[in-house]
């Protein structure tokens, strides 16, 4: 499965309810607002073990909006809209955590 | 008209909802009537001047920019949370140089943007007549 986060963890719990039912072979990706939890800060710690594992994405318009690009966490995947509509087909069913 | 002090909180992030732009379209409308303007950054609103935003990707308006014309509206008080950039991964050298002219200084450049603690916020909020949230 896809799931999407597009709220910044120091704002809604979106992320936190994600990864508390996510399976093991899921990805995550961070669009609008979620980009935020794709950068290195205090809560970083939450997605490490998944960006390690290959399994954090997250869109690039959004990232370069917010002015992070150089602040990201280890092992982010940047994708644009068509490595969106990639991870929708390989993945399948997307979940959106609004 | 008395002058009053007014401060604006701002604590979202720029582009996920209306807040930031709406914001920021008051301090500019209340520019015009010559208050006693500051604004505060904290939680996700220090992220609304952050150096380096290029909407281009996302189809938004760059309102980043506007945030330099502040100076120029005797706008020269910006209060960013120290705790809340630690917590983010940022520093005052990852915000934009946003900087006014000083009359009483012969026009001297100067900064307008003050990293305080949350103390220091706490006795600078306790000062304002009217603190208008976003």
């Amino acid at each position: 499965m896809l799931h999407t986060v597009n709220k910044s963890s120091f704002e809604r719990n979106s992320l936190q309810s994600c990864l508390n039912i996510i399976d093991d072979t899921s990805v995550i990706l961070f669009i609008e607002d979620g980009v935020i939890n794709a950068a290195n800060n205090s809560k970083s710690s939450m997605i490490a073990d998944l960006a390690a594992a290959g399994r954090v994405f997250a869109l690039q318009g959004d990232v370069e909006a917010r002015g992070i690009s150089s602040k990201l966490a280890d092992n982010i995947k940047l994708v644009d809209y068509a490595g969106f509509v990639d991870l929708v087909v390989e993945h399948g069913t997307a979940v959106s955590w609004v | 008209m008395a002058t009053k002090k007014f401060m604006y909180l701002n604590r979202r992030s720029s582009f996920g909802t209306v807040y930031a732009i709406e914001s920021l379209e008051v301090v500019l409308i209340a520019a015009a009537f010559e208050q006693d303007v500051s604004l505060a950054f904290i939680d996700d609103g220090v992220y609304q001047i952050v150096e380096g935003q290029n909407t281009d990707g996302i189809g938004m308006k760059n309102f980043s920019k506007t945030f330099h014309a502040l100076g120029d509206y005797d706008i020269n008080k910006l209060y960013v949370s120290k705790e809340s950039l630690e917590e983010r991964g940022l520093s005052e050298s990852d915000l934009m140089p946003l900087v006014y002219e000083d009359e009483d200084d012969d026009w001297a450049e100067k900064t307008s943007i003050k990293v305080v603690t949350n103390d220091e916020l706490k006795a600078i909020m306790s000062e304002q007549d009217v603190c208008l949230s976003f």
